[in-house]
């Protein structure tokens, strides 16, 4: 493989000099917090605050999710690392606005360490924190361990859904309900052909055979939990569909989804998959959920969860209901996921 | 010439000397993170060595507890990671139970040890078998309470070896923790990147000992 052309500065300065530019993109609604955080210039004061976060070098989110309806603020780890405890401080206390703060990340025991050790400070400093974990591939564990899950693409509704949610919660424990509704209905399928890599050693995150698919990818390149062969596209989506519908039927603390429910669709890349390849792969899922009489309400399609140069695309259904709905029709605004009032797909 | 205790100055320059031991071995550590993990466990723990090399390099120390507590302290806050909250906790935990020691003896590494691999399970949950840093740590707790009587080189050399042969035992083992249990199975035949560390930081703290 010929080497990669990586346009970048101090390999190990990557994490610190992004943020730096995505400040710059919110060209003045974000302000930079301490470390290696922002937070939104102005939140309202009494507002129950939203923090989400992450390892970085999967732009645009997890900090790009921070905006108007959105996030309040975002704590940034390193590449593909959680952010340290101290990091995390801060961007608590920078959101906090006396009502106390909701953490809301992917399920990953680095993440949850440094998060808890996060929240422990805040607590010392009487910030109420509360913590929901995203928890959305299902190829990560079976239903009845769900809470053991990666969370991967699926935080994309899941923030846009709390974010708006955030607005009008009167407590921090109506949030955390909220938060917990948006995860249990999201769930995510991925896979990937070819690997990201890590920019700090120019090393690929993982090998996998050419003529191979990894199914059940994570977002971080972990190794999938199989490998089908290279396939087209019209071959893999109804496979990968199958594991979304076989999910929410299995799963005993949700309704099978079948006619006449509503969901969220989103397509999402993995980095080098192409808008092509996507716009492709959903006009497929559109076909099979059409099929089976299921109405995708909006829709999200592009690279938002990414790792670098990987390739491979990830579907996510997030069922709706009417509290859902109301969230997700607020207008929204942010450098990775911008929505226009009144648009609703169909 | 072998050290049957340590005084606050050496600890400190053994430290240093096993950053520069884990840095020298990061193509060690990336390859054994990339078998199992996403590779960044090398990238990971340098920044942390450079860390303690900055804030070690620039304090002078009458405890041996607060050495320790300072490389977790430098590797929590620089790393972030799983990495740098358990190492952090591992040594931030350590050095605490050992604060008021003026010297490093066979009964303060077993101590530290001890109290350290206990709050890294407390905090992530792992326990032996879960194919991680507790692999190696686990073992080399008990060795080190079983010469805590002795000279803290013959401690260290029985220590080290308890470390080396978690960190081979690993391989065998199923990830249960972290991103590597996706892998089930298939992540036999490879040790655990933390325990690979581990391995790395007593043997390194031998060799500073015994020489």
């Amino acid at each position: 493989m010929s080497e990669l052309k990586k346009l970048i500065n101090d390999p190990l300065k990557v994490a610190d000099e992004l943020v730096e530019g995505l400040i710059d993109a919110y060209n003045g609604d974000c302000i930079s917090v301490g470390q290696r955080s922002l937070a939104l210039k102005n939140i309202p004061e009494g507002k129950v605050a939203l923090l989400v976060g992450g390892g970085s070098g999967h732009e645009p989110i997890y900090h790009g999710l921070v905006g108007k309806n959105l996030a309040d603020g975002a704590a940034c780890g390193d590449i593909f690392a959680a952010p340290p405890p101290g990091i995390v401080f801060e961007a608590t206390e920078a959101v906090d606005q006396g009502k106390g703060v909701l953490y809301l990340y992917g399920n990953y025991a680095g993440d949850v360490m440094n998060f808890d050790i996060g929240a422990e400070l805040a607590e010392d400093e009487d910030i109420d924190v509360r913590t929901v974990l995203i928890c959305d591939d299902v190829a990560s564990a079976p239903p009845t361990e769900k809470q053991n899950r990666r969370g991967v693409a699926g935080l994309v509704p899941i923030v846009k859904l709390v974010g708006a949610a955030s607005q009008t919660a009167n407590s921090l424990e109506e949030l955390e309900t909220a938060a917990k509704k948006a995860c249990l209905m999201t769930r995510s399928i991925g896979v990937s052909m070819s690997p990201g890599s890590i920019p700090a050693t120019g090393k690929p995150t993982f090998d996998i055979d050419p003529d191979k698919i990894g199914l059940g990818m994570g977002i971080h390149g972990e190794p999938g939990v199989g490998e089908i062969p290279m396939t087209t596209t019209d071959e893999l989506v109804p496979q990968m569909l199958d594991y979304l519908f076989k999910d929410f039927e299995a799963d005993e603390d949700v309704d099978a989804l079948g006619e006449g429910d509503e969901i969220i669709l989103f397509v999402n890349s993995l980095g080098a998959t192409t808008m092509m390849e996507c716009l492709i792969a959903l006009r497929k899922a559109k076909q099979i959920l059409s099929e089976r009489g299921i109405k995708v309400y909006d829709v999200i399609v592009g690279p938002l969860v990414t790792c670098q140069e990987m390739t491979g695309i990830s579907f996510s259904f997030t069922k709706l209901d009417d509290e859902l709905k109301t969230y997700w029709n607020l207008s929204c605004q942010s450098v990775c996921y911008t929505k226009l009032e009144g648009h609703q797909g169909a | 010439m072998p050290k049957t205790q340590l005084t606050p100055t050496e600890t400190k320059n053994m430290m240093l000397q096993v950053a520069d031991a884990i840095i020298e071995a990061e193509p060690i550590l990336t390859d054994a993170d990339r078998a199992l993990g996403d590779g960044d466990h090398g990238v990971g723990m340098e920044r942390g060595m450079n860390a303690i090399k900055e804030k070690l390099g620039a304090s002078e120390y009458t405890s041996v507890g607060k050495v320790f507590m300072d490389v977790g302290m430098a590797m929590m806050s620089s790393m972030g990671g799983a990495s740098g909250a358990v190492f952090g906790t591992l040594f931030r935990a350590g050095g605490k139970s050992i604060k008021d020691s003026e010297s490093l003896t066979a009964k303060d590494l077993a101590e530290l040890i001890t109290s350290g691999t206990q709050s890294v399970m407390d905090r992530g949950g792992a326990k032996p078998g879960d194919k991680t840093m507790i692999d190696a740590l686990d073992p080399a707790a008990t060795a080190a309470q079983e010469a805590a009587d002795q000279p803290l080189n013959e401690a260290i050399t029985a220590v080290a070896a308890a470390g080396e042969a978690g960190r081979d035992a690993s391989k065998a083992m199923i990830a249960t923790m972290g991103r590597a249990k996706t892998l089930g199975e298939k992540s036999i035949g490879h040790p655990d990147a933390g325990a690979v560390s581990i391995a790395i930081i007593l043997n390194t703290m031998k060799n500073f000992i015994n020489n």
